[in-house]
């Protein structure tokens, strides 16, 4: 375990939690990620908000590079893996109507019992893929 | 007003997965990962966004409305149906393979990463076909 960092998870989390809470506190809204990003591109009523809020999930990490001096992150390479892993995660959080913050943050913050059952299941079955494939 | 407020959610939200490094597909297949060398910094990730966003929702819900608009938009099923199981599972053996969910994914695209592009547009096309095909449950009144 020598490569957990407490510290900034912590931090980071609660950060995400504080956002979500801030879409909820001014426009009532989950802020499930998936959901969003889809129908900002996908369905033309409430796109502005839905851009808005995907521009600022694009902007966060620059900002975090200017304040941080040695802020860097590794990215996949770009192969068949990556390209289905992409598919099976836009198929899954769009069945499964939602992602990590969705279910994961949001639903189980508010205790909703669909979103418990579906963090418990994509957990599982990602930590059974990244484990023995 | 709106706008900004969704934009500043947005950026405070991929400024957490930035700082917890959840942004490092490498870093979250070491939670996913508990053959290697476990990390379980992922866990503590949800559990500081779940303890802020737990007692925030409380405390708003008794406000009883939101700052900008008129009411709380909140999902409001409740059924377990086969489209929330298979589509959790499906999802989580994509997030398995690559070490990406939709946030990480979309705030690392400023990186300019082929894969991680790759991987989003990829995204965006299973979001496309999922509804197109959607997954049909017994209850569901079409």
């Amino acid at each position: 375990m020598d490569n957990f960092t407490p510290v900034s998870a912590l931090v980071g989390g609660g950060l995400i939690g504080f956002g979500a809470l801030l879409l909820l506190a001014t426009l009532g809204r989950i802020a499930g990620i998936s959901g969003i990003a889809s129908l900002a591109i996908f369905q033309r009523e409430g796109r502005s908000w839905r851009l808005a809020f995907v521009v600022g999930l694009l902007l966060g990490p620059l900002l975090v590079g200017f304040a941080v001096s040695d802020f860097s992150y590794s990215t996949p390479d770009l192969n068949s893996k990556t390209l289905f892993a992409g598919l099976l995660v836009g198929l899954g959080t769009a069945w499964g109507s939602g992602c990590t913050s969705g279910h994961g943050i949001c639903g189980i913050g508010r205790f909703a019992p669909r979103s418990i059952v579906a963090t418990i299941i994509f957990m599982a079955s990602g930590v059974v893929v990244a484990s023995f494939f | 007003m709106q706008l900004f407020f969704a934009l500043l959610s947005g950026l405070l939200i991929s400024a957490g997965i930035a700082i917890s490094k959840m942004i490092d597909p490498a870093k979250v297949l070491g939670f996913l990962d508990i053959t290697g060398n476990w990390d379980p910094s992922l866990a503590l990730v949800m559990v500081a966004a779940l303890v802020v966003y737990t007692l925030g929702f409380r405390l708003l819900l008794k406000r009883g409305s939101p700052l900008l608009r008129a009411d709380f938009s909140l999902p409001a099923k409740q059924q377990l149906e086969p489209s929330l199981l298979l589509g959790a599972a499906v999802f989580g053996v994509g997030w398995g393979l690559a070490g990406y969910c939709p946030g990480p994914a979309i705030a690392a695209l400023p990186a300019a990463s082929s894969g991680t592009a790759g991987f989003v547009i990829m995204m965006i096309l299973g979001w496309f076909i999922a509804g197109k095909v959607p997954i049909r449950n017994r209850q569901q009144k079409s």
